[in-house]
């Protein structure tokens, strides 16, 4: 898959937030906080748990890859049939922390940690952007 | 995220289907017999695939004679296109329901 169409499948959203990164990993690691500003979860920081986000129009399944405390949590985002990464990464700034949430769909290169059939739909959204781009 | 994106992403979850509809984008309408000959599965179970991808939105039928043509509609991948704008709406939201929950959190 080229940049262009990896890009297409990653969305990032950064912000400067005046507060230190110990206290924004508690608000994104115990499910107590996390309810409150994402949605109600069976979240713990370990690498390998299985847990879900659960809202009123339905849940998401997903399952912790990276844990390094007050820098970096990463996992997999599981919704309507399409599989993507979630990775936060927390980086201090003098006056709080920068953080950053990235969400990546399938690409080529993550195929060894997916399932052929996950693997699948990023083959898929890359052809369906070739289909398109022809499409006119 | 509504109900019909979720069919849309189960009906195209299928490699058979996926297969199927990929084919009707890139080579226009065919009918169930044209279909079959490429698949490698029987003609009724490219029917019943083609049924499926009908309930989604993803095809349409004609009928003419005897012979049934389907196309892909391209229209109905909307959704799948969207998800990065759907999903970058949803974290800036969730940044502000964060950024109000670090404000009333002790240090």
């Amino acid at each position: 898959m080229n940049e262009t169409s990896s890009e297409t499948l990653s969305v990032v959203v950064e912000r400067e937030i005046p507060h230190p990164p110990e206290k924004i990993w508690r608000a994104l690691t115990q499910p107590h906080l996390i309810e409150e500003w994402l949605m109600k979860t069976s979240f713990k920081p370990e690498v390998g748990h299985r847990f879900d986000f659960r809202a009123d129009w339905g849940s998401v399944d997903c399952q912790v890859v990276t844990v390094e405390p007050n820098r970096t949590l990463s996992y997999t985002w599981g919704a309507h049939g399409l599989e993507s990464v979630v990775t936060w990464t927390l980086s201090p700034t003098g006056a709080g922390t920068h953080l950053r949430m990235e969400q990546v769909g399938f690409r080529p290169d993550q195929k060894q940690a997916y399932a052929g059939a996950k693997f699948g739909w990023a083959r898929f959204l890359e052809n369906l952007e070739q289909v398109l781009a022809r499409a006119d | 995220m509504p109900d019909s994106h979720d069919l849309i992403f189960k009906t195209l979850a299928d490699p058979t289907r996926r297969a199927i509809f990929e084919r009707l984008c890139r080579d226009g309408e065919q009918t169930v017999g044209a279909l079959t000959a490429q698949a490698r599965i029987s003609q009724p179970a490219v029917s019943k695939h083609l049924g499926i991808l009908k309930q989604a939105g993803l095809v349409l039928d004609r009928h003419e004679g005897r012979l049934t043509h389907y196309s892909a509609q391209r229209s109905a991948l909307a959704p799948l296109i969207d998800w990065t704008s759907q999903m970058a709406g949803f974290w800036q939201s969730r940044f502000d329901g964060l950024e109000d929950l670090l404000k009333r959190m002790d240090q």
